[in-house]
């Protein structure tokens, strides 16, 4: 067999309209403040090693690395009032909803089928919905095949954490290196109003009761893997009067019992999802809310800006979703894996990455010299490889970066619905478009026509395709130079 | 004589399916259904029927 041709997207230029080359080279070191770690320099060797393919776990992977769920484990053991497993839309995508439930075997097929095609795969995550660690005769199942076929993907697993300390031992066992616990709150009286009931040692606990024996068990299982060396994410959801003010407290005591990120999501309440909270009308946090938020969290245990909700069957990046290209019955029953794609893409990273990661200490260090108070809010349409790569008309997504005299980094995202679904763009989508990107002070894509360039700018957004195929921090830098009309000051050393 | 599941009440989490010992349970087409030739009420295994105990929705695993 050939091998693969695999490239990432965009050209490998990385300078743009000839700032760099008055900035000044090297110097400063990438600052993180405090978020995901976005390179080698953020975190110790070690550790850069275990997530360092890790679309969740490290920002900078995710640009490059893909993540896969299966839904084998549907049993679950805590109802959560924003949590309503029964109903599938396609057009939807939250955590815990899934088109398909797996047994291990289909699960298997369905992860060779996906690691054949979407070179990017590195992780195989079981996230619901259901508990993993309670279903876990399928989550076990599961990875015990995979990892025999499949030897350097690694495996991820999501709980509630109530009975996650009866198998931290066996996570341990399996290489299971990277584990999410949903912790929504550090006080029983705060989780009343979020779980109705749990189910524990063959008994229905409710209330008070509940959230107390929950929240000692996510402690417990907390401190284990930490001890055994696991690196854990912390998730939680953003409900606004419930617990939005408390989870200062969560990402305190995360962070003391040894937390490597802390993933603060928004609260999805749709009353059309029939969730507890969609139906008493509960709303979920805005936007700049949720930065607002983030903001004010940092400084304590990590935080994780680029996580997308997924469903609980996605695959691809994390901006996208193509779980729906492999539904079961367009896999044969008979599949082999091919390591080939996987392999070469590898490759193609370790090179682009080197690059990458010189382009954005360089953008950084100009940030940082154009000695600015100023900060702006850049949202990006990219579709992999940290580039600025996406048509506008195309994106479900933007990237929402921020550049300040901190440097650049990451800071959220906005969904979208695509403004051109074939032909000309709706105006109406165009509204909605304009009212994601709230707070913006500019768009970037690869390309963008004029009228709805146009029609933006009157509405007091604008969009530039100027920097298409750089990298962002390269374009956000130039972008930053240019708004502010600082020349970036000669290198003093 | 065994148990069944309304549907319309069901949230499928799938929990009963697990607790089953008869392997009774399946998710079939779109909605959790009990075999029950195979469902044996949970006798001598269980004194209460485990899908009843699991089910979060009072009155959704009942007698057929
Ligand atoms: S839900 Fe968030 S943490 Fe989980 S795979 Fe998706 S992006 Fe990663
Ligand atoms: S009553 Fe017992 S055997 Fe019958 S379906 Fe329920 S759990 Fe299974
Ligand atoms: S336990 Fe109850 S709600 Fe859950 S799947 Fe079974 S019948 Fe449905």
């Amino acid at each position: 067999m050939s091998s693969p041709t695999v490239s990432i997207e965009g050209p490998t230029s990385t300078t743009s309209e000839g700032f760099l080359a008055a900035a000044k080279s090297g110097g400063c070191a990438p600052s993180s403040y405090g978020s995901s770690p976005t390179s080698p320099g953020d975190v110790d060797p070690a550790i850069w090693d275990k997530i360092k393919d890790h679309p969740c776990f490290s920002e900078e992977a995710h640009h490059y690395f893909a993540r896969m769920h299966v839904a084998v484990a549907p049993a679950c053991n805590v109802q959560c009032n924003y949590c309503n497993r029964k109903y599938d839309c396609a057009n939807e995508s939250r955590p815990g909803v899934v088109s398909e439930k797996l047994t291990p075997d289909q699960a298997l097929r369905k992860v060779i089928a996906v690691a054949n095609e979407v070179p990017q795969l590195s992780v195989l995550g079981i996230a619901g919905p259901g508990d993993a660690c309670y279903d876990w005769e399928k989550t076990k199942a599961t990875f015990d095949r995979v990892i025999r076929e499949i030897p350097d993907i690694k495996l991820c697993v999501s709980t509630n954490g109530l009975v996650l300390p009866d198998h931290v031992a066996e996570l341990a066992e399996m290489n299971v290196d990277h584990v999410t616990i949903t912790i929504n709150m550090v006080d029983p009286e705060v989780g009343a109003k979020i779980y109705p009931w749990i189910f524990y040692e063959n008994r229905r606990y409710f209330g008070i009761e509940a959230a107390r024996i929950l929240h000692a068990r996510q402690m417990l299982g907390l401190e284990m893997l930490s001890a055994r060396g696991i690196l854990t994410k912390i998730n939680s959801v953003m409900i606004p009067g419930v617990n939005d003010q408390h989870l200062f407290e969560v990402n305190k005591m995360v962070k003391e019992r040894g937390a490597f990120l802390h993933n603060v999501m928004p609260l999805i309440s749709d009353p059309a999802h029939g969730t507890h909270y969609g139906l008493i009308g509960q709303r979920g946090p805005t936007a700049m809310e949720m930065m607002a938020l983030q903001d004010r969290l940092e400084g304590g245990a990590k935080l994780m800006r680029h996580c997308r909700q997924c469903r609980a069957d996605a695959v691809g990046l994390l901006g996208e979703d193509r779980g729906q290209e492999f539904t079961l019955d367009g896999i044969p029953d008979d599949v082999t894996y091919d390591a080939g794609k996987r392999q070469a893409y590898r490759q193609v990273v370790a090179h682009e990455r080197r690059d990458h990661e010189a382009a954005r200490s360089e953008a950084i260090g100009m940030v940082k010299a154009t000695d600015s108070e100023k900060s702006l809010l850049v949202a990006v349409a990219t579709k992999g490889g940290g580039r600025v790569n996406e048509h506008f008309g195309h994106a479900k997504e933007f990237q929402v970066y921020e550049v300040s005299p901190r440097g650049i980094s990451l800071v959220g995202h906005r969904k979208v619905e695509r403004y051109c679904l074939g032909g000309g763009g709706e105006d109406a989508t165009l509204e909605g478009v304009f009212a994601a990107l709230e707070g913006i002070h500019i768009v970037l894509c690869a390309k963008i026509g004029n009228r709805p360039k146009e029609q933006l700018s009157r509405a007091g957004l604008r969009v530039t395709d100027a920097y298409g195929h750089d990298y962002i921090e390269t374009a956000v830098s130039a972008l930053y130079a240019a708004e502010f009309g600082i020349r970036p000051l000669a290198a003093t050393a | 004589m065994a148990f069944k599941i309304i549907a319309s009440q069901c949230t499928q989490c799938g929990a009963c399916e697990f607790e089953c010992p008869s392997e009774a349970i399946k998710f079939k087409g779109d909605a959790y259904v009990i075999d029950p030739i195979k469902c044996t009420e949970c006798k001598e295994a269980f004194d209460k029927q485990q899908c009843v105990s699991v089910c979060p929705v009072p009155k959704t695993c009942v007698p057929a």
